[in-house]
């Protein structure tokens, strides 16, 4: 029992953690990007802004809209939160140092992914308001045309790694000597990233949010805590899909020429490091580029991604049969 | 009997099955008046089918706030203070036709040099004007960082105008017969006027090489963004023949591949004496607006630049009566805006203020486009259509 007490709050904890990290990170490289001083200056050069953020939101007053659906309405963001951090658990950050490693870790990654998708239909749709329901919408319909994507693009990996357990992918890679996004899997990679990126709602998938249209999409209706715990997921989900990406691409915890007697020590730093670098990648794309029309995001899914990706399950299982 | 069931009468049959449909209702969507991308408080009664737009009613009003009333009485050179808050984005070049129109009445001939520091600040009222329409309209395709950079290129141009006219936003810096002495004179008598401020042909040379740097980076991070292209290229096409018909003037019409400008068209003012190119679109498409004033900006940084290198020298005020009143008659001025032509038609009875002033605006019959650009579009596209006419709603209200 304390076992699992400790390890859900290591989750909570860790996750919360890496979206804070990762607030920072899409913060001060925005006010990099845009050159604004605020953020980079401001409170120990900016790095106590997530702090101020948070307090902000937390004693801001939690409106609920009389017309709403109250329970679906109140419940929403902690089922989207939760659906984040349980992606956590089948993360490595050592062979020892996980949560739960399971035989089928890649599966129950991707099937927890999907499940945020129903909280965000959820609140659109409870909360009586005609933007967030388009919002929620969006949402469900790009969340289903990227999960095909995601999931195909992972096929390749699993095939080449002859396991689903995120650990024995790891491992696999060592062996290799080389991460899997230079040992044949590229292309998958790139699909895994832009489809991650449409599931996370970023920019240029960020339709559902899509302020300009859609003022703020299923969010509209939400404020104070409950608009913060959306908040926190979107960061949390950018932060575990990208530790799920290095892990599955870049070797995870290990990084090649380092002894691997000591991976319990420099593991956790190396999978952060790779981590932060996918995220920051993120975070120059966001600032820098407008947002897809949804009907050009549909066609960028299903006519270019699915048939990649199929593509490129067939080329590794062809050459795992040939050699 | 056999006919009837003849292979003819079975695919009748089958596309009759197949073609009911589930019919649905259309949503009504209400965008605005408190909405993100409206420009201001413009409200559309859309109705939606999921996210086809089938139907678009725009509403007016919202900020109507009577100055075609209230100039009728205010002596005229308190108008100015009215008409630089139509379109408050540009609120330099509201003022140059009515001025234009009042001296026009009073057949005044204005000093060359005061012509030619209204013709710099107009310039500079279009640069910065178009300024907000590229960050604003970047925002609106979903680009969060361009409206940083152009905000902060706009302040340059905004410090400019500060400079001589006081006023950031609202001037009020032309007189019946010139312009009023620079900030900063002092107590004016008509043989201590003070001049431009010193620095400002070295300050302006150095700002318009930046506007011009900022368009060049437009282009290339904007206009170069393949999303950017995807979103606007092809969306919302105006032909020539809808846009004339509905009074679209300006950039918009330009980029229907209408090369009409009023610059060269009137001599409210001296324009002719400048080398500048009037940019057309081809398509009339999203792509083709936002492209016109990119160009624009720079063909008018280029004519800052010719007229601080020609800058004629003399008084900056024509004489004028203490009391100004206009004579009886009635004028019409049309003057090339950012966002269009806008015009001011005067009445006078030959009193202190004018006995009616209609005021024609630019924005205003550009917004009457929207539900013809919009009729089928997608509500990402409407957005975007939307945001390349680029209103005011001041402009449009007034």
């Amino acid at each position: 029992m304390t076992e699992v007490l400790i390890k859900v709050g290591f989750l909570a904890i860790a996750a919360l953690n890496g979206a804070i990290i990762f607030t920072i990170m899409d913060v001060k490289g925005a006010s990099w990007m845009q050159r604004r001083p605020g953020p980079l200056h401001v409170g120990l050069r900016g790095f106590i802004f997530p702090l101020a953020e948070i307090l902000k939101f937390v004693q801001k007053e939690d409106i609920i809209p009389t017309e709403v659906d109250r329970p679906v309405f109140k419940w929403a963001p902690a089922y989207v939160m939760v659906s984040c951090v349980a992606l956590f658990a089948v993360v490595p950050l050592s062979p020892t140092l996980v949560v739960a490693d399971l035989e089928l870790g890649v599966f129950f990654a991707l099937a927890i992914s999907s499940l945020g998708t129903i909280g965000v239909l959820t609140a659109g749709w409870s909360s009586a308001n005609k933007y967030s329901l388009m919002g929620g919408l969006r949402a469900a319909g790009q969340l289903i045309a990227y999960e095909l994507p995601l999931i195909l693009a992972v096929v390749g990996v699993v095939i080449q790694a002859e396991t689903m357990s995120l650990v024995g992918i790891v491992e696999k890679q060592i062996e290799w000597g080389v991460p899997f996004v230079v040992g044949g899997q590229i292309i998958g990679f790139l699909i895994f990233m832009v489809a991650a990126t449409a599931e996370m709602m970023r920019v240029p998938f960020d339709m559902p949010i899509g302020e300009s249209e859609l003022t703020m999409g299923f969010m509209t209706e939400y404020s104070g805590i409950r608009f913060l715990i959306f908040y926190i997921s979107e960061y949390m989900n950018m932060f575990i899909l990208c530790a799920i990406a290095s892990t599955l691409f870049l070797g995870g915890y290990h990084v090649p020429l380092l002894p691997t007697e000591w991976v319990n020590f420099y593991g956790p730093v190396v999978l952060l490091t790779k981590t932060a670098i996918l995220g920051f990648i993120l975070v120059a794309i966001r600032w820098s580029q407008p947002r897809f029309r949804e009907d050009q995001l549909q066609n960028l899914a299903w006519k270019i991604l699915i048939p990649a990706s199929l593509v490129n399950i067939l080329v590794t299982a062809v050459l795992k049969v040939g050699f | 009997m056999v006919n009837a069931l003849g292979p003819q009468n079975l695919n009748s049959f089958s596309e009759a099955s197949v073609s009911v449909e589930i019919e649905t209702e259309d949503m009504t969507l209400n965008i605005g008046p408190q909405h993100p991308s409206t420009h201001g408080v413009l409200r559309l009664v859309a109705k939606v089918d999921g996210e086809k737009v089938h139907d678009v009613k725009p509403v007016l009003g919202y900020m109507h706030r009577g100055y075609e009333k209230l100039a009728e009485v205010r002596s005229y050179p308190q108008i100015t203070t009215l008409v630089n808050r139509i379109d408050w984005v540009a609120g330099f070049s509201n003022e140059i036709p009515f001025i234009a129109g009042a001296e026009r009445l009073m057949e005044i001939d204005v000093p060359e040099r005061a012509k030619y520091i209204r013709l710099i600040l107009t310039e500079m009222a279009r640069i910065s004007s178009h300024f907000v329409f590229n960050g604003a309209y970047a925002l609106e395709v979903g680009a969060l960082t361009p409206i940083f950079y152009a905000m902060e290129d706009r302040e340059r141009v905004l410090d400019l105008i500060e400079s001589v006219t006081g006023g950031r936003f609202h001037p009020n810096f032309n007189r019946i017969g010139g312009v009023k002495p620079a900030a900063g004179a002092g107590p004016t008598s008509k043989k201590n006027i003070q001049d431009l401020p010193a620095g400002f042909y070295r300050d302006t040379k150095v700002a318009m090489e930046k506007v011009i740097m900022a368009a060049d980076q437009f282009q290339n991070l904007i206009g170069g963004n393949e999303v950017f292209k995807k979103r606007t290229k092809n969306v919302g096409v105006l032909t020539p023949e809808t846009a004339e018909a509905y009074g679209v003037s300006g950039p918009i019409l330009r980029a229907s591949g209408v090369k009409s400008d009023l610059r060269m068209q009137t001599d409210y003012l001296p324009y002719d004496q400048f080398d500048y190119d009037i940019p057309v679109g081809e398509n009339g498409d999203c792509y083709d607006r936002w492209d016109v004033r990119v160009k624009e900006m720079v063909e008018s940084a280029k004519i800052v630049l010719q007229a601080i290198d020609s800058m004629p020298s003399g008084p900056l005020q024509a004489k004028v009566p203490k009391v100004i009143k206009v004579p009886q008659g009635r004028t019409y001025v049309r003057a090339e805006n950012p966002k269009g032509e806008m015009g001011y038609y005067i009445v006078s009875d030959g009193g202190l203020g004018p006995y009616r002033l209609k005021v024609r605006t630019a924005s205003f019959s550009n917004v009457s486009i929207l539900p013809i650009m919009l009729e089928g579009a997608l509500l990402p596209d409407l957005i975007a259509i939307m945001g390349s006419l680029d209103f005011v709603l001041g402009d449009v209200d007034r």
